[in-house]
């Protein structure tokens, strides 16, 4: 193998996996380190500098970190990231000396951004301390989009919304709320100097069944129900509730039923429990304030007597693994199901929808109906505008939109002030910096701690059940959330190693904890990864390779399941190993504005 | 010196043994030696070794004397019974050990100053004895602990860290070895652990007095340009004589062997000693010749490593004196002392 270049940020970046994993590459480590020395207003800062909505995420994010953590390769637990970030959020102080400065002078360019969500929000924050004009058009009377009318409140306390989306607002945003867009066309008109468009993905699916159409009095779409719980138009739900879906919407609206009084409530998915698209701690929360979820049961048709909903056949099925490795369902041979019911809220998916996009502007979207886009600068086929969010490539989550937001924002300054979108893109970066304090002295807390993950406490579930807006999840209080931080394990602190300083005494790998380090003849990779000390099976993960040593050796790294504990380099005589930071540089608008 | 201690979490794969130990449980707590110390790395080849001869911790007695080597068997076998004894006196306490108790498996670690310098009396005579063990010297040519003097197996002309020569001539503990009986003799290098691993666990699996001389460079006081007992040097000058595999009786001998010569010797225990030489003008089962070949070779400034002689044949110290089959701590009081009666046949069996 070459030898490997750590000063391509990938490389290390990908060592980071909490990292490399989030859409937006929030810092983990960096937040977490803070956490840990009780500068939560500092970690807070971090988390919104890239993510944007630290106290919302904090409690909602889908947390693509926490699989991806090296803990769960070590000893399975993930550290609990998400819950970390709110312990910065909840316990921050003031953070209005940190937020950047909007200069009063504009810069005589106005950009129109439709939706008020997480991207347009992102995008509004990125952009105004560059002295754009910015306007947001939103249909609802408030600000934050699906965060304020999909998410309920015992997840997401409306206070905690409206402090980060007023944040942003605040900040010189010019809102137009209850602007409901119905032609793009007419926005185009105004003659904004570029257009961002994060709408989301606000149509929530239907199902063709016989009998739907007899009773459509009885059903709801999920989104639009949360949405009408949201804005308080909707308070109370009788009788029985199935809720069709096995996403995260399924979730929020079986415990939203169970909270506005239902009689009895279950959970019916098509496909089996392990593939359902809900998180695992949603899924637990739901079965936890006992709510049946019932699995491998297609629904089949609705019943009704007189225009009044009876009930639901559903069919058995059974999950079968094909010889392509992917699941079927096959008929189990047991009878049909029928279930009662006398209302039906529907989760089963969503879709991009822009039908007040007039097709002959220029902007074109593919078979799916998705806008045709550049994958990098997010610029449709109409120069001037730009998509963000669920609207971009179909529902993702709001850390996906922060992420958008962030190139989003870079194409259009880039844009707006005549540069070319790719060629004159911002670069990544690494630094790397030795945490060496002294003999035995490391700036971070390098030791590994045996720690099991620690449990979030939640509010009585009496209490919690009888009333919508007591959240449930309680958050980690100082103590756990320090005992918490210090399972990280600190993987933005590298082992940096200089072939020139070796002498090959071996005193590496035999202190190395988990068989990392390897001094052996350099062969192809896949042959490399077999002549390990401990064999590196995990082709996710890359190898580490010096340049020749004075015996013809190389040096091999597995970086699987390294603690970044620090003890090749206590033990190296020559200062061949050290710990370095890899501080990461992703372009974001505000990154070049400093 | 490191004052983190290696935490007991492993690799989620490291394999099992056949008694159900990881590599790791044969550890000991994290080394107070300087950072790079060869003898670490010789720790970890002991380690290596008794994990994949799959031998229980328990039945290990280590001793040592004094010095940086003999601080070692703290650092390997933590589960297992220690005496660190007093300076170049290893050999007279290993000796009781053995001799009290025959059934457990005997590590002597000892220093080129223990063995060679103020223990060099009780080195020969251990030999002599041929007490069923392995005799390990950490070899680094120097007085580490005192920061840095020549030690006695320093080579003539070596310098110290300041550029001083040394005068006098080194005393080889290997041709020692061989001239006064030794029946299992290997030289090797700390930073090889290919050859070091499979030698100690030959040496290990050896019935009778098996000695490994291991150079072992000292990373703080003689790993400089003038010594001859560097990483780097020994490197240069160094030569496998005879590439040297263990394998135990029912593994399969799978692995390639470079050209020359390869014999396989049957040991008693029905385990094999895979010997691929690589001068042919060498015999490792012949004494005389040995020690002249590793002579000569030294003549010429190179330092000869690997299996330089064994005898699969030979006898230990409790055949030699034709004692008792059991160990003695198994014995009743009823069996250690018979009772009058039988001392007064034994008297008068002398009338």
């Amino acid at each position: 193998m070459n030898e490997t270049d750590i000063h391509e940020p990938n490389y290390f970046h990908k060592v980071v996996d909490c990292q490399w994993a989030c859409p937006a590459h929030t810092p983990v480590p960096e937040y977490i380190r803070l956490i840990s020395q009780q500068r939560y207003t500092e970690a807070y800062m971090l988390n919104w500098d890239s993510n944007v909505f630290p106290g919302i995420l904090g409690r909602t994010c889908d947390r693509p970190c926490e699989p991806a953590c090296r803990r769960v390769r070590t000893e399975e637990k993930p550290v609990a990231i998400c819950r970390l970030k709110r312990v910065a959020a909840d316990n921050k102080g003031d953070v209005s000396g940190y937020l950047p400065r909007v200069p009063t002078e504009k810069n005589g360019k106005r950009v129109a951004l439709l939706g008020s969500g997480p991207a347009s929000l992102a995008v509004a924050r990125d952009l105004l301390p560059f002295g754009y004009e910015v306007h947001m058009f939103e249909k609802d009377s408030g600000g934050g989009g699906m965060m304020r009318t999909q998410i309920p409140s015992f997840r997401l306390p409306l206070e905690v919304l409206e402090e980060e989306v007023d944040m942003i607002l605040d900040m010189g945003v010019n809102v137009h709320f209850n602007h409901e867009i119905t032609s793009m066309k007419s926005m185009l008109d105004m003659n904004f100097d570029a257009y961002f468009i994060g709408t989301g993905a606000p149509r929530g699916r239907d199902l063709e069944l016989p009998g739907r159409a007899e009773v459509s009095d009885h059903v709801s779409i999920g989104i639009d129900w949360l949405s009408s719980v949201a804005f308080g138009h909707t308070s109370k739900i009788d009788g029985k509730v199935i809720v069709m879906g096995g996403g995260n919407t399924a979730m929020d609206c079986c415990r939203t039923a169970k909270r506005l009084g239902a009689e009895s409530v279950s959970v019916v998915v098509r496909s089996a429990f392990e593939v359902m698209k809900a998180s695992d701690w949603e899924k637990e929360d739901a079965m936890g304030e006992g709510i049946p979820i019932i699995n491998n049961r297609p629904p089949k048709e609705f019943v009704h007597e007189n225009g009044k909903l009876k009930g639901v056949i559903f069919e058995c099925v059974e999950p079968v693994t094909g010889e392509d490795g992917r699941l079927r369902y096959e008929p189990s041979g047991e009878p049909d199901v029928f279930m009662e019911a006398d209302h039906i809220l529907m989760a089963i998916g969503q879709e991009n929808h822009c039908p007040w996009i007039e097709r002959d502007l220029g902007i074109e979207f593919d078979k799916w109906d998705c806008p045709l886009l550049d994958d990098i600068t997010l610029q449709s086929t109409l120069p001037k505008v730009f998509f963000g969010g669920d609207s971009a490539f179909g529902p993702e989550n709001i850390i996906w939109a922060s992420a958008h937001a962030h190139q989003a924002a870079i194409s259009i300054h880039l844009f707006c002030q005549g540069n070319d979108l790719k060629a004159d893109r911002p670069p990544e970066g690494v630094n790397l910096i030795s945490q060496k304090m002294g003999v035995h002295e490391w700036s971070y807390d390098s030791e590994f701690d045996p720690k099991e993950r620690q449990l979030v406490p939640h509010a009585d579930k009496k209490i919690a059940l009888s009333d919508i807006k007591v959240e449930v999840e309680l958050g980690f209080d100082e103590a756990l959330a320090a005992t918490e931080a210090q399972r990280c394990l600190n993987c933005d602190v590298q082992t940096v190693f200089t072939d020139k300083l070796c002498i090959e005494c071996d005193a590496c790998v035999d202190i190395c904890p988990m068989d990392c380090i390897s001094f052996v003849d350099n062969a192809e990779e896949i042959d490399l990864r077999q002549m390990l000390t401990a064999p590196a099976a995990n082709l996710d993960q890359d190898l580490y390779v010096s340049g020749a040593l004075n015996t013809g050796r190389v040096m091999v790294k597995d970086e699987d399941v390294c603690l970044h504990c620090g003890l090749c380099a206590e033990r190296c005589p020559t200062n061949a190993w050290d710990m370095q930071k890899s501080v990461l540089h992703i372009p974001q608008l505000g990154s070049y504005a400093e | 010196m490191t004052f983190v201690a290696k935490p007991k979490v492993h690799h989620p794969k490291l394999p099992l043994n056949e008694i159900g130990l990881t590599r790791r449980d044969y550890e000991g707590p994290v080394s107070t030696l300087c950072a790079g110390c060869g003898h670490d790395s010789v720790s970890a080849a002991i380690i290596a070794a008794c994990a994949e001869l799959s031998l229980p911790p328990h039945r290990f007695a280590k001793v040592s004397g004094i010095g940086c080597s003999s601080k070692t068997p703290s650092y390997f076998l933590s589960k297992s019974h220690g005496f660190n004894s007093v300076h170049g006196r290893m050999p007279s306490v290993a000796t009781g050990a053995n001799l009290a108790n025959r059934d457990l498996y005997c590590i002597g670690v000892s220093g080129d100053g223990d063995s060679a310098s103020i223990g060099l009396g009780q080195f020969a005579h251990i030999v002599r004895r041929r007490i069923n063990m392995l005799y390990i010297v950490d070899n680094n040519g120097t007085y580490g602990l005192t920061k840095g003097q020549f030690s006695a197996t320093n080579d003539k002309g070596s310098t110290s860290k300041k550029g001083a020569p040394n005068l006098y001539e080194p005393i080889d503990l290997v041709s020692m070895a061989l001239q006064i009986g030794a029946s299992f003799v290997g030289r090797s290098f700390s930073g090889d652990k290919k050859q070091l691993v499979p030698l100690i666990k030959a040496a290990l699996m050896h019935k009778g007095f098996a000695f490994l001389d291991v150079i072992s460079p000292c990373v703080a006081f003689n790993n400089h340009n003038g010594s001859t007992k560097s990483y780097d040097y020994v490197r240069d000058h160094s030569g496998s004589v005879v590439v040297t595999d263990y394998h135990l009786p029912h593994e399969e001998i799978t692995a390639d062997y470079a050209p020359g010569t390869t014999e396989d010797v049957q040991m008693p225990d029905g385990s094999t000693l895979r010997l691929s030489k690589l001068d042919d003008s060498f015999d490792p089962h012949d004494r005389v010749s040995a020690l002249t070949y590793v002579q000569r070779r030294q003549a010429e400034g190179e330092v000869v490593t690997g299996l330089l002689y064994v005898d699969p044949e030979a006898s230990d110290c409790h055949e030699v004196m034709g004692t008792v089959k059991r160990p003695l701590n198994e014995f009743e009081a009823a069996e250690l002392c018979p009772g009058n009666d039988v001392l007064a046949g034994i008297n008068e069996s002398f009338r």
